[in-house]
Formats: structure tokens, C-alpha cells, sequence
């Protein structure tokens, strides 16, 4: 058994981490590993060593080391990444997920003591971005990623770059148009009150004076700031789609011609305060709506996961070439830990390709010569040569990603429920107004006119407008708070929609690489050494498993060595026969009624058996919790894993809701199935393998370890250690739209109020400046509330 | 009375400066980190050291 030495823990000087496997000394500091050794040299070389004393631990962890940026040398490539460069200087926008404390703002921009050759740095924390302008005749591009990467900083740089994505982002002048209205808005109130507190009559000029000018300020709220309703609700009208932003485009229409008429007859000061409050108001909403993570990026494809370059052989040398001009028959370098970035055929060397990215099976799948490799695919062990049998674009992969599923627009996913209010309450508005106009026509037709636009101004719904931004924005940020991230809020009423919801296994449900390894039967400590020099000549995971679980044993010199791949491995160590393997190779025999038994490696020295590891998946915390949900909601598991854990998992999945081996396509396949007869599918994945699912399913969920990185494309992402409030955080989305459905009620109730003065036709523009932002304020400060207690009361805040 | 024109027209152009000031603000990307500098105000410099901005 696994002996765990009580002592104290040592912690690294420059990363925090534990020092479990032994650690390095330097000028009386402990590093665990020489890349955080190294890293503290460059450090206190340069003077950098205030670094230290701003966080505790404020470093990243070097383990892994092996980082090549050879690619960087190409200038095809140099130049897509730059964002400007001339005969002197380069800029240059590096995406760098380490940034996590302000340590690393203090060191990234105090890169030209470590190279003077650079300029500038400046960090953008939230970002995640960092800055750079650098003398571009001392050091190329190259050498600023080089020095990045030594002092801990690697900067993520993926076909699909981060950066320039959201740089791109369209930009349509909401702050200046919140700034704009605010500013008419203040202005107008302001001219507005002499009317309200009444003006002597001699002093009628002003009267006059003050109504132009708020007709003034009028313009450009309603020309410049509405336009964005005013095009939305004719773009929706041509579609023959009745949504929020008619009624309000009519709203803010009859506010500005009556007030523009009031004030050119002379006959009322008009609602020119009502109607620059109400797009105000509407447009913050807007803006409060639109919450972002900067750092995360729900819209990946394949490409983010593809390296920038790849090393191609030719004439005996390599050169990195981009990725999208790699061509069919060219011979192409992946080392270990590299992706498959095109289908292509092994020509050299021993394939050992992980494949747990695309179809979720953890093992990594041996390829002999001549075998077609798929993209996607991870080599996991020594560097190995391909050639090329399909372009990029039309590999396996990417011919999944080009399923429809991902061109489908999104706007045919579910409604949310004030474009379903919206739709009823234009008719039956518009209904009112015409009653009340239809009503005083015979008698008065000025009344009538006023009725009907009095109607209009005061039932425009402006609350049902704010109360779904406001209510959402407030649940986005306490999602946000318990790890789970959501692209916008539209989300969070989908999340309160769903009635399936279907997991993935690897990754989602156990922890990648998070195994467990108990031991069965004894050994003695001299065969623990034997088992342990065998294991250690291997390179297949579990035999690294095994190293690992004994971890500084004595190794004894190896005279023979013969693996069979799949099976096992037979060696001759110090004079005796050790062979580790599967049940079938030790024993000749395999546990019946069961598939591939890959958890257990069995143990035979001299001919004698001596027990066998079981090597569990670690998995989640949140397991349990999922376990509950299963009485409210179809809970399925979908894995393109063997289903060697199946009778672990029954525990928490019913039977027959449990499906193992599928691959990419028949996962998205099942969510469509789904969705035919009717469920609203929610889908948790982690891989690419899922991507396809994720898309297709009425609500994708990307989990993760660590939020900065890459994660498949999605709706929301959700840090792995937040699984286990996943039934909390589908409650809190249904308390969001009781609030919604509550502040609605709320609005009506102002609504009816407002109308019953509005049909009399003797609607003063006081009553309306009074009404319209007291129901706003109402609206605001109740949904923001409570949200607050819903989330108090779910324990997620 | 008629100062009121004199005083409106003051404040208008007050105003309007102020929302020049904050395009202009905008415009140039003050509002676009809103964070980082509100970290980096608190990194002291080293006493020896000599910026180089």
C-alpha cells in the first residue's frame, strides 16, 4: 500500500505548488521544478524580484516544459499575428492565459528590463491580453514570445486568434448613445420643470422659449439613439414578426409628433422629458444586457484547436508551414503532445495518438505503418511522420464541424419570454388605442386623437423592455460568482426551459488524467522494485499510472524487454520473469460478461501470480447532485468511451439511459432525436467529440478545468468544481423567470393605472413624467432584489 | 428676467463641453480597461529605478 509520509508540506517559492516529488534549492528558496527555478533566475537577474513581494506565489507552474514556437520564424505567419509593423518597430496583441494576479501586470510590463529591446509593454488584465512594441531590428517576434514563455507567460496563440476576434467586434456606439440620451434626457427635465411649477402669466415667453429647446434636445435622442429600434421594428415588420421593439418604436414615434406638435401649436409643453427618459432608459438596459467575458470565448471552432503551424519535410529539412497551406502528399513532423492537424498516413515511427479530444476514449490508440491517422488526434510519445492524404478543410473533423448543426442560425432556438409577451401585448395595445380614438371620434375628434396617442405613450412598454435585461444581468453575475459562465442572458431562460439533459463522461463526469490506483494482493519491497523497472520501460499510460503510484523506487537493470501492444509486457529483471498485463495475458483468462477490461493490469512474477491494479476514474464532486436531478428532468450519459465503467455509473444513471462508444456524429445524432420527439435538450461536454452536440442541443455547456482554456464552442462554460450545483443553479434560473413573470405584473399594474387616465383622453404630460420612470426605478430596484434573495435563498451567494 | 436666456445658453455649452470631453474620452479608449489601472496605481516603483514609458 501507497505509504504517505507525514511531514510538512513544502511549498514552491515561485509557483505555490506542493513539492511532492523533491525539489530544487536555490539562494535558500525551494522551486518544484527547474522551469520555476529558472524562472526566479531570469527574475533576480534583471532586479524583477519585487515580483514576490506584491502576491504569495504569484508564478505559474513550469512543469511542462517542451513549448516550440519555431513557427514564429515564418513571416507569412508573423505578419497575421502583428497588428502593426514598420522598418523599426513591431506591435504585437499576445493572448496570455497566466495573467492572474497583479504580479503578472507588474512583470509583463516591465519587459524592457529584461530585454531592452522592447518598448512597452501594457497589460489588459480582464483581457487577458498583453501589449507589445518591440525595436524589431534587435528581436524578432520570436524572441518576444521566447522571453514571454521563460519568464512563465506563454502567450495562447491559435488559428483562430483570440485577440483578433475581438478586436472585430462591431462596434454600434451604445455608450455614446447612452452618453448622448443622458445628456438630452438632464436637459430636458430641467427646462421642463417651470412648466410643471407652474409659469406666471407674464413671463409666457419663456413657455414658449423652453419648448423649443426641449424639441431640440428631442432630435437627436430620437434620430440618432432610437434608430436602432426604429430599424429593428421595420426589419421585424417586413418579417411579418410582431416583437418588443414595434411598440416601443410606436411609443417613442407619437411621444416626439405630439410633443413636436404640442409645442409648434402652442397648445402644451408635450412629453419631450418622457421621451428622452424612455429611450435613456431603454438603451441602458440594452447596455446592461450585453454583459461580456472578455477572457472567455464562447465561439470556438476546430481551428482553435489546431496548432498555428505544422513542420513539413521537405528535401531532407523541415520548415513550419501554415496550417491552411498544407497540401495533400506533403510530409509532415508531429512530435509528442502535437495535434493531427489533417488526415494523413503514418510513415514513420511508432503512433501512439490520444484521440480523447475527438472521441472521448482516454486511452490512446497504438497506429502501425501505413494506417490512416484522423485529424484531431494527439501523439503521445515520440516524434512521428505523416503524409497528408486530405487537405485541412476537408478532413474528418472538419467535415463534422461542417454539419449543418453548425451553420443552423440561432434565432430558431427558443423564445424567451418577452418576445412571447411582446407579441399579444402590441395587439392588444393597438386595440385600446383604436377603441379609445373609435369611442371619442363622433363626439370630439381632437379627444379622440389625444386619447389614442395618450394611450400609446403611457402603455408603452418600456418596463417589459427592462425587467428581462435587468432581471438576467443580475442572475448573470451570481452565475458568475459560482464559476458558471454564460455567453448572454437570453441563456438563462433556456437554462429554466430544459428537460433532458444529456452528459459526457471523460472529462465532463470523471477528471481527465485524475485516476485512482489501488493495489490488490501483496508484494514484497524487492518486487515493488522489479514491477516498478518494468512498468518505467514502457511508455502506455497505465504503466505510468503504476510508476507513478510508486514513485522513487530503486530501478533494477532490465536484460530483456518485449511489449505486446494492447496486451502487456513481459521482462527479464535481475534474473527474474516479470510480466504486467492485461487478465487475459497473465491469466489466460478474462472476467466474463464484461468488454475490454482496460482498468485492471495484472501482475505474474516467476510464474506466480501476485494480484492486479484497479485503475479508477476520478470522478467529479458533483456526481451525486447529477444523481438527484434525475427525478425532475431525463438525465442521459453519452460517452465515446468503452463502457468499462458502466456498472460504476448505474449508480447514478438509469438503466438504459447510458451510452457508450458513440462517436462525434452519433452524439449529435441523439440530440436531435431528442429534440424530434419534443425535449429541450441541454448537453454537457468538454471535447471537441462533443462540439457537435453542444451545438445542436437547445442549451450547450462546455465544462472545464481551468475557464482560460480553450473550450469547445458554446452557450455557456462551466468550471468542473461548480458541477455539483448544477441543480441550484436550474432552480435560481426558475426563480429568474418567476421575477420576470412578477415584474411584468408589476408594469401591467402601472400600465392600467396610466390608461385609465389615457382613454379619458386627458393625459398631462406631468402624470406621464411621473409614471414612466417611477415604474422604470420600480421595475429595476425589484428585479435586482430579488434576484439577490433568490440567489440567497439557492445558497449561491 | 431675460438674463435666464444668457445663464441657459451658459449652462447649455457647459454641457455640451462635457460631452465633447467624454466622446473624446471614449473615442481614445480610456473606457476600454477599466480594471488594469486601478491594479497598477498600487505597484510601487523601485526607488533606484527610472521610468522609461
Amino acid at each position: 500500500m501507497k505509504q504517505i509520509k507525514i511531514q510538512q508540506q513544502i511549498h514552491c517559492y515561485h509557483c505555490g505548488n506542493d513539492c511532492e516529488e523533491g525539489y530544487i534549492e536555490q539562494d535558500e528558496k525551494v522551486f518544484c521544478c527547474n522551469g520555476c527555478r529558472e524562472v526566479y533566475s531570469i527574475l533576480s537577474q534583471s532586479g524583477l524580484c519585487n515580483y514576490y513581494s506584491f502576491n504569495v506565489h504569484p508564478g505559474a507552474e513550469q512543469k511542462s516544459g517542451n513549448k516550440r514556437f519555431d513557427y514564429l520564424k515564418e513571416p507569412s505567419i508573423v505578419k497575421d499575428l502583428v497588428d502593426y509593423s514598420d522598418e523599426k518597430f513591431t506591435i504585437v496583441t499576445f493572448y496570455i492565459p497566466n495573467i492572474h494576479c497583479s504580479s503578472c501586470i507588474w512583470l509583463l510590463e516591465q519587459l524592457n528590463r529584461i530585454n531592452p529591446a522592447i518598448y512597452y509593454s501594457r497589460v489588459d488584465f480582464l483581457r487577458k491580453q498583453v501589449n507589445i512594441r518591440f525595436n524589431n531590428k534587435q528581436i524578432t517576434l520570436h524572441g518576444v514570445v521566447e522571453v514571454l514563455d521563460r519568464i512563465g507567460y506563454e502567450p495562447l496563440i491559435s488559428l483562430q486568434d483570440v485577440i483578433r476576434k475581438q478586436g472585430s467586434d462591431k462596434k454600434d456606439n451604445l455608450v455614446k448613445k447612452i452618453a448622448l440620451a443622458g445628456f438630452c434626457f438632464g436637459n430636458v427635465m430641467l427646462l421642463s420643470f417651470p412648466e410643471y411649477l407652474g409659469i406666471s402669466v407674464n413671463e409666457q415667453a419663456f413657455r414658449q422659449f423652453f419648448g423649443w429647446l426641449n424639441l431640440v434636445f428631442c432630435l437627436p435622442v430620437v434620430l440618432y439613439c432610437a434608430n436602432g429600434y426604429f430599424t429593428s421594428a421595420w426589419t421585424n415588420l417586413k418579417n411579418k414578426v410582431l416583437n418588443i421593439d414595434l411598440p416601443l418604436a410606436i411609443g417613442i414615434t407619437v411621444l416626439f409628433v405630439r410633443t413636436a406638435a404640442e409645442i409648434i401649436t402652442h397648445m402644451g409643453p408635450g412629453f419631450a422629458d418622457t421621451c428622452c427618459g424612455l429611450v435613456f432608459f431603454l438603451l441602458v438596459g440594452k447596455f446592461v444586457q450585453r454583459k461580456t467575458y472578455y477572457h472567455l470565448s464562447f465561439e470556438r471552432d476546430y481551428r482553435s484547436f489546431f496548432p498555428v503551424a505544422v513542420q513539413v519535410i521537405e528535401e531532407e529539412k523541415e520548415r513550419p508551414v501554415p496550417l491552411a497551406d498544407i497540401q495533400v502528399g506533403q510530409r509532415i513532423l508531429i512530435r509528442n503532445n502535437e495535434i493531427i492537424p489533417a488526415d494523413a498516413i503514418l510513415l514513420k515511427g511508432e503512433g501512439k495518438v490520444d484521440f480523447s479530444f475527438v472521441t472521448g476514449e482516454s486511452v490512446p490508440v497504438e497506429k502501425v505503418l501505413g494506417e490512416v491517422v484522423y485529424a484531431g488526434g494527439r501523439q503521445t510519445g515520440e516524434a512521428i511522420e505523416l503524409e497528408v492524404v486530405k487537405p485541412v478543410s476537408q478532413s474528418y473533423l472538419t467535415r463534422l464541424w461542417n454539419n449543418e448543426a453548425f451553420t443552423r442560425l440561432q434565432d430558431n432556438r427558443m423564445q424567451t419570454f418577452s418576445e412571447k409577451a411582446s407579441k399579444y401585448f402590441t395587439i392588444v395595445l393597438l386595440a385600446i388605442a383604436l377603441g379609445s380614438f373609435l369611442f371619442w371620434l363622433p363626439a370630439d375628434l381632437h379627444r379622440g386623437i389625444s386619447a389614442f396617442t395618450a394611450v400609446l405613450i403611457i402603455a408603452c412598454p418600456c418596463a417589459l423592455a427592462l425587467s428581462t435585461p435587468f432581471t438576467m444581468a443580475a442572475a448573470l453575475s451570481i452565475f458568475d460568482k459560482n464559476f458558471f459562465y454564460l455567453k448572454n442572458t437570453a441563456v438563462v431562460e433556456q437554462l429554466a426551459h430544459i428537460d433532458t439533459i444529456v452528459l459526457d463522461k471523460t472529462g465532463t463526469i470523471t477528471i481527465a488524467g485524475g485516476n485512482t490506483v489501488t493495489q490488490h494482493g501483496d508484494v514484497s519491497e524487492y518486487e515493488k522494485g522489479l514491477i516498478y523497472s518494468a512498468c518505467s520501460n514502457s511508455a502506455h499510460p497505465l504503466s505510468r499510472l503504476i510508476c507513478q503510484f510508486w514513485n522513487h523506487q530503486h530501478k533494477l537493470s532490465t536484460n530483456s524487454y518485449y511489449e505486446i501492444p494492447g496486451r502487456g509486457i513481459t521482462a527479464d529483471i535481475d534474473r527474474h520473469i516479470v510480466d504486467v498485463g492485461s487478465e487475459r495475458f497473465i491469466r489466460g483468462i478474462s472476467s466474463p460478461g464484461s468488454g475490454p477490461k482496460l482498468t485492471e493490469v495484472h501482475i505474474r512474477i516467476d510464474n506466480i501470480y501476485k494480484g492486479y491494479f484497479s485503475v479508477q476514474q476520478h470522478y467529479r464532486d458533483g456526481i451525486k447532485n447529477i444523481k438527484d436531478l434525475s427525478s425532475a428532468y431525463e438525465v442521459f450519459l453519452l460517452s465515446g468511451d468503452h463502457n468499462h465503467e458502466r456498472e460504476a455509473l448505474s449508480v447514478v444513471f438509469k438503466p438504459g439511459h447510458m451510452f457508450f462508444e458513440q462517436s462525434p456524429q452519433e452524439k449529435l445524432d441523439f440530440i436531435k432525436m431528442l429534440q424530434a420527439n419534443g425535449h429541450r435538450v441541454m448537453m454537457i461536454g468538454d471535447g471537441l467529440n462533443d462540439a457537435g452536440a453542444l451545438k445542436q442541443s437547445d442549451l450547450g455547456i462546455a465544462i472545464t478545468d481551468n475557464v482560460n482554456n480553450f473550450s469547445p464552442g458554446s452557450d455557456a462554460i462551466l468550471d468542473g468544481k461548480a458541477l455539483s450545483r448544477l441543480p441550484d443553479f436550474f432552480k435560481f434560473s426558475k426563480d429568474a423567470l418567476h421575477i420576470i413573470y412578477a415584474s411584468f405584473i408589476i408594469s401591467l399594474c402601472y400600465n392600467i393605472a396610466g390608461l385609465g387616465y389615457a382613454v379619458s383622453g386627458r393625459l398631462s404630460p406631468l402624470i406621464a413624467a411621473i409614471l414612466m420612470p417611477l415604474s422604470t426605478v420600480t421595475i429595476i430596484s425589484f428585479t435586482s432584489i430579488a434576484a439577490h434573495l433568490a440567489a440567497k435563498k439557492r445558497k449561491l451567494l | 428676467m431675460s438674463i435666464i436666456y444668457f445663464l441657459i445658453g451658459c449652462s447649455m455649452l457647459l454641457a455640451l463641453i462635457f460631452l465633447g470631453a467624454f466622446f473624446w474620452a471614449q473615442k481614445n479608449g480610456q473606457n476600454d480597461d477599466l480594471y488594469t489601472p486601478s491594479v497598477r496605481i498600487l505597484l510601487d516603483d523601485e526607488p533606484e529605478k527610472e521610468e522609461k514609458k
